[in-house]
């Protein structure tokens, strides 16, 4: 009998310990493959490139796999600090940034417009989304036809008006803007497929009872219909913003950051120093890409820290 | 024994079994980066390699051109093979210096190539070491158009080419018929290197090229300036926007008879062809003197073949580099492909005028052969001189701020 006491004693202790293990473990043992590559793919990689920058390396190991390069402390981002075409580089990012938001009042005002119910207007719909499904690469080369001195329509265009053809990419000043307005091409589709969702979940009851009360037009979008596209504005703002940043592809396409690195922008100037032809300077590279990810970081956390304030409201 | 790194795999199984059969071959690893027509030609080399050394089995790896620049850092750590391709100069020293490439003095003082392929020793040497063989070059100088010059009424140069006196008022006989006088396509940003680089070539000579390459000389410099000076004169004529257009559309516009001379090297010759020019209305002229008296020197960027440190059968790859150094390997290579061999006793083909004006040009450039800016300067020098050459022929106006940031980097990456 002692011993069945002692076993009934022993049970319920038993099944809170293992409930404990449960809710505690279970979680972490389904993260743990996510972590494992997060770790693996992202975090560590990262680790490795803060601790490349503070080094000079040419990315060559020697004959028996040995690291050949040497350590320079902050010599990296002193550099940076002097250096002319990174200063170019950080001005067309932010460049970028600024002109690519112009992407979401243009992809709502095409998104409004195409919110309605005519005959065909899937067809509409999907014609005015086709930009983003090209590949960069391509709306790369297309714009760089378009803009092509001696054949490009945009030159000859430009010709037939002033009498004199402006080639975009040859000139210094205005190539950063032409190959932004490549980028928005494809990006005003994006955020309009964004917010045409967003449109058809905007509650009608609200539209009719603000017609009753005599909304309509601006007010009627500013003060109904743009408040019910919170979510959809928020997320369209993180994709330009982080399109912007990373716009890597149209420049290296188009112009290859030139003419004489007028075009450049911070990712290509690190692929440049670390990886292009005449680079292989891979702790200057590094030095680059930490800098770009600090950038990225104050918009990343303002986003995370957005979104965790409203899960804590809900 | 050849095969693409596509089919590797298959091959390499087929390999090992016809390796197997064959017992006693031994077998030399090679990597390049060769087009179809120069990769036909080397496989046909290989071919008569193994013919005459039957016990010798050459294993033949192509890799695309522009993937071979990053491929060739990634496998000599890796996984070397004995025999890799790469560049003269400037280009071999971070693989020389990082113990990548061995010492090959031995082939040279053995075979004797240190007089056969005297031309070339300068720039395979390092040290006071060779560390390579030179197999191939070409010559760079000015093409021009002969309907063009026609169109334009310009006397056509001979091939001993005009002054430049003459040249720049031809120039602006082109520019009354609106044609340019002289077309580059600079996005890629090394065409105009070799503008610049003859003329710095002409008004002060091998000797500062090679300085200014090697960053001994100072951009603020009277000789340095002198050389944008000339530059200036030339500026007006050079087709417009060539910022935003490839060197092959330029070369579109030559062909068109839009533009009347293009400075180049000989590899763009197919190119033109290809555009429905012949030998009829194609010329080749060194590019004119500047400077009276000058001792004329000419850009021939060479082509090379190395011996790696990791190579696992380093003596039948010598006996490999010893024959791609001969006169007669040399001679057919280069003329499968139209280019120059780099051995004095090989021969070209005659009946192709820029080959054998290219050859004339170069065993007669007595002041020296500089190998093109980007080889003969460190990468990233090159780059930012680049950079300066084409920002100088885009906004003349800002030569000072050209000069003052090139000769910052001089500072920065040579400190004096």
């Amino acid at each position: 009998m002692a011993q069945a006491s002692d076993i009934a004693a022993a049970v319920p202790v038993r099944r809170a310990a293992s409930r404990w293990n449960q809710r505690t473990l279970a979680p972490w043992l389904f993260l743990a493959p996510g972590l494992f590559m997060f770790t693996l793919y992202v975090l560590w990689p990262i680790v490795q490139s803060v601790t490349l920058s503070f080094y000079d390396w040419n990315g060559l190991y020697g004959p028996n796999g040995e690291f050949k390069g040497t350590f320079v402390g902050a010599a990296n981002y002193r550099e940076l600090m002097t250096d002319p075409a990174f200063e170019t580089s950080l001005w067309n990012n932010l460049k970028w940034l600024v002109l690519y938001m112009l992407a979401l009042p243009i992809g709502l005002f095409i998104a409004i417009f195409l919110n309605q119910t005519v005959r065909g207007i899937r067809l509409y719909k999907s014609l005015f989304f086709f930009p983003f499904v090209i590949s960069q690469v391509v709306v790369g080369l297309m714009f760089a036809w378009f803009y092509a001195p001696n054949f490009g329509l945009f030159y000859l265009l430009t010709e037939w008006i002033t009498g004199k053809g402006i080639a975009i990419l040859a000139d210094p000043d205005l190539v950063t803007y032409g190959i932004i307005a490549a980028g928005l091409w494809p990006q005003i589709a994006y955020v309009m497929i964004l917010y045409l969702t967003g449109l058809n979940n905007v509650a009608p009851d609200q539209i009719e009872a603000a017609r009753l009360d005599g909304a309509k037009g601006w007010r009627m979008l500013w003060y109904v219909v743009l408040p019910q596209l919170r979510p959809a504005t928020f997320i369209a703002v993180i994709v330009t913003v982080i399109g912007a940043l990373r716009s890597f592809d149209l420049v290296s396409i188009m112009t290859n950051g030139g003419p004489f690195g007028s075009s450049r922008v911070l990712s290509y100037y690190m692929y440049e120093k670390a990886l292009g032809e005449y680079g292989f300077r891979m702790g200057y590279g590094a030095a680059i890409a930490v800098v770009l990810f600090a950038i990225m970081m104050i918009f990343i956390s303002g986003f995370i820290w957005k979104m965790w304030r409203d899960e804590k409201e809900r | 024994m050849v095969h693409t790194l596509a089919g590797a795999v298959a091959l390499g199984a087929a390999l090992m079994l016809s390796t197997s059969a064959m017992a006693q071959q031994r077998v030399v690893t090679y990597n390049g980066d060769y087009d179809p027509i120069p990769l036909a030609a080397m496989e046909a080399l290989i071919a008569d390699f193994e013919a005459a050394n039957p016990e010798i089995d050459i294993q033949f790896t192509n890799f695309d051109h522009e993937a071979y620049k990053n491929a060739i850092r990634n496998f000599l750590t890796a996984d070397p093979p004995d025999l890799a391709n790469w560049y003269a100069a400037n280009r071999m020293r971070p693989f020389v210096e990082a113990g990548l490439f061995a010492d090959i003095s031995d082939v040279w003082a053995a075979n004797g190539l240190n007089d056969a392929l005297a031309s070339s020793l300068p720039s395979m040497t390092i040290d006071g070491k060779q560390w390579g063989i030179p197999y191939t070059y070409y010559q760079w100088g000015i093409y021009y158009n002969r309907d063009a010059y026609a169109a334009a009424g310009v006397e056509v140069p001979g091939p001993e080419g005009v002054d430049w006196a003459t040249f720049l008022a031809n120039c602006e006989k082109f520019k009354a018929a609106s044609i340019d006088c002289v077309t580059t396509g600079s996005s890629a940003l090394w065409p105009v290197a070799g503008i610049f680089d003859y003329l710095s070539l002409r008004t002060n000579g091998y000797q500062f090229h090679s300085d200014l390459a090697a960053g001994k000389v100072s951009w603020t410099s009277p000789e340095a300036r002198a050389v944008f000076a000339e530059f200036a004169k030339l500026q007006p004529y050079v087709t417009e926007n060539h910022a935003a257009i490839d060197w092959q559309d330029a070369a579109a516009i030559f062909v068109q008879g839009k533009a009347a001379n293009y400075v180049m090297g000989n590899f763009a010759v197919g190119v033109f062809k290809e555009g429905g020019m012949t030998n009829d209305n194609l010329g080749f002229m060194v590019f004119p003197e500047i400077t009276a008296g000058l001792a004329r020197a000419e850009e021939a960027p060479t082509d090379t073949i190395h011996l790696t440190s990791g190579a696992k059968n380093p003596e039948d790859a010598k006996t490999f580099l010893a024959y791609m150094a001969s006169a007669e390997a040399q001679s057919k290579w280069n003329a499968a492909v139209g280019q120059l061999p780099t051995n004095k006793g090989a021969t070209v083909d005659a009946a192709d005028p820029f080959l054998s004006a290219g050859f004339a040009a170069l065993s007669t450039a007595t002041g020296g052969i500089a190998q093109f800016w980007d080889r003969d300067a460190d990468a990233e020098y090159a780059k930012a001189g680049m950079e300066g050459f084409q920002r100088f022929l885009v906004q003349p106006e800002a030569l000072e701020e050209i000069l003052s940031q090139l000769e910052a980097t001089r500072l920065r990456l040579f400190p004096q």
